[in-house]
């Protein structure tokens, strides 16, 4: 099979590249006490180091004709035939890159969220805000030969939740994110620029970096805005990458 | 070269994952034709079938009903269905990839697929394994660990189980035989604290 990623960094027969190791630094800390669920869900014990292995370093792809016209555009798919989400339309937008600044292209991307009223469409989601009967709240693309994506939807609502009495999760976008090997697989959320929300969020400072939260937070930009129909917001998203200094194969597995 | 980027920061997945990643189970249709990962391997796909199926264990030692986990592994040649596979080609009609969530009333995942091989890489050779991924609320990164199958020959002389830092911990790493149903019990916290592995 064609494997054009890689390019320079991988032989046509040799193993993919080894990752850097994981910058700890910039990731969220396991147990955050002021985010009460990780109490409970965070590992005590140290992971075990375990790089450069095949099942790793290699992973699933996804075909350029996996979503649906209508996937990548959260205002309409879910809606009824001539209707639309309500709330505020926006594109979001970006480059999904890797550690090395090489795009990746071919990647899937998912995405969730509440509505424009700060409610989820799940079974466990009570808030008052109600539901809108023409959003769902999914959506997905596949990344283009230079790495970029972009959806349509509306700007999700900021909403209360169960932790600390009285805590309200800023507007945020749910992001799944493949790369080209499991080791890169990412979860993470998008955040709105300006939002006061983001720094008083125990979710989000969880995260001990200040410029990390930063990358996290959407900018708004007015280049990509469609004038009289919706602004945008631009998102980059960067993947673990290959080991520059590192150029010996995986150790085998 | 470029310049050196940084990895974007995780976050948690949230109690809401399965809007995003498995809508259907969520109750959301129309959208997608199907949720993704349900099929691991297809109906010609080679090997021993096989269900893996177990619960994620809070430090309460209660079964997380909210999480997602996936699954990615080798066809039963050992090769990967992976555009990075450089040692062959897999099994036309084998995925490996697959994503379940824990059910909502009993906290169980499972998935159906086939034992994979052993996969000889590099010199070394891995006895047969799955890797999974775990993600959920409260989990800020997302965990991976594996699943080994307890009773194979080959578990002996797996470089994994053969770590010294895992003595006294290699138990939590085996799936135990129940016919064809393997269960693989994920304990986050506690004694018997699975391995997790930063990959």
């Amino acid at each position: 099979m064609d494997w054009p990623y890689w390019g320079d960094v991988m032989s046509d027969s040799g193993p993919p590249p080894r990752l850097s190791p994981r910058d700890f630094s910039v990731q969220p800390a396991a147990l955050s006490p002021a985010y009460r669920s990780s109490r409970l869900r965070a590992p005590e014990r140290k992971l075990v180091a375990l790089p450069g292995q095949l099942g790793d370093l290699t992973g699933p792809a996804f075909g350029h004709d996996l979503p649906g016209a209508a996937d990548h555009d959260l205002i309409h798919n879910f809606a009824a035939a001539g209707a639309s989400a309500l709330g505020p339309r926006i594109i979001v937008h970006g480059t999904l890159r890797d550690e090395s600044g090489r795009p990746v292209p071919d990647a899937l991307i998912e995405v969730w969220q509440a509505n424009a009223g700060g409610r989820y469409r799940h079974k466990n989601d009570a808030y008052l805000a109600p539901l809108d009967p023409n959003f769902g709240g999914c959506g997905r693309v596949i990344t283009g030969a230079d790495g970029s994506y972009s959806f349509l939807t509306v700007v999700p609502g900021p909403y209360p939740w169960p932790n600390g009495g009285n805590d309200w999760r800023p507007a945020h976008i749910h992001f799944s994110v493949f790369g080209t090997a499991f080791a890169q697989r990412l979860i993470t959320q998008m955040y709105f620029e300006g939002d006061p929300h983001i720094a008083l969020c125990p979710i989000v400072n969880a995260i001990p970096d200040k410029g990390a939260i930063d990358r996290l937070t959407a900018r708004l930009d007015m280049g990509r805005t469609v004038p009289m129909d919706m602004r945008a917001y631009r998102f980059d998203i960067v993947l673990r990458g290959p080991d520059a200094t590192m150029f010996e194969n995986g150790t085998g597995g | 070269m470029s310049d050196r980027l940084i990895e974007s920061a995780s976050q948690t997945a949230g109690p809401y994952v399965h809007i995003g990643c498995l809508p259907s189970w969520a109750g959301i249709d129309g959208i997608y034709p199907e949720d993704l990962g349900a099929t691991i391997a297809g109906p010609g796909a080679r090997g021993e079938r096989i269900t893996l199926k177990g619960r994620i264990f809070d430090g309460a030692g209660e079964p997380l009903r909210d999480s997602m986990v996936e699954l990615w592994q080798a066809d039963a040649a050992g090769l990967y269905q992976s555009p990075g596979e450089y040692r062959g080609a897999a099994d036309p009609d084998f995925r490996g990839w697959g994503r379940a969530a824990t059910d909502a009333d009993t906290g169980l995942y499972r998935f159906d697929t086939i034992l994979p091989g052993a996969v000889r890489s590099g010199g070394v050779t891995h006895a047969p394994h799955v890797a999974l991924w775990i993600v959920a609320r409260g989990i800020n990164l997302g965990l991976h660990t594996r699943a080994y199958f307890a009773g194979l020959p080959e578990n002996a002389a797996d470089p994994v189980l053969t770590l010294p830092e895992l003595a006294g911990r290699v138990d939590t790493l085996l799936a135990v035989r129940d016919g064809g149903t393997w269960t693989f019990d994920i304990h986050l916290q506690g004694g018997r604290e699975t391995v997790f592995f930063d990959v």
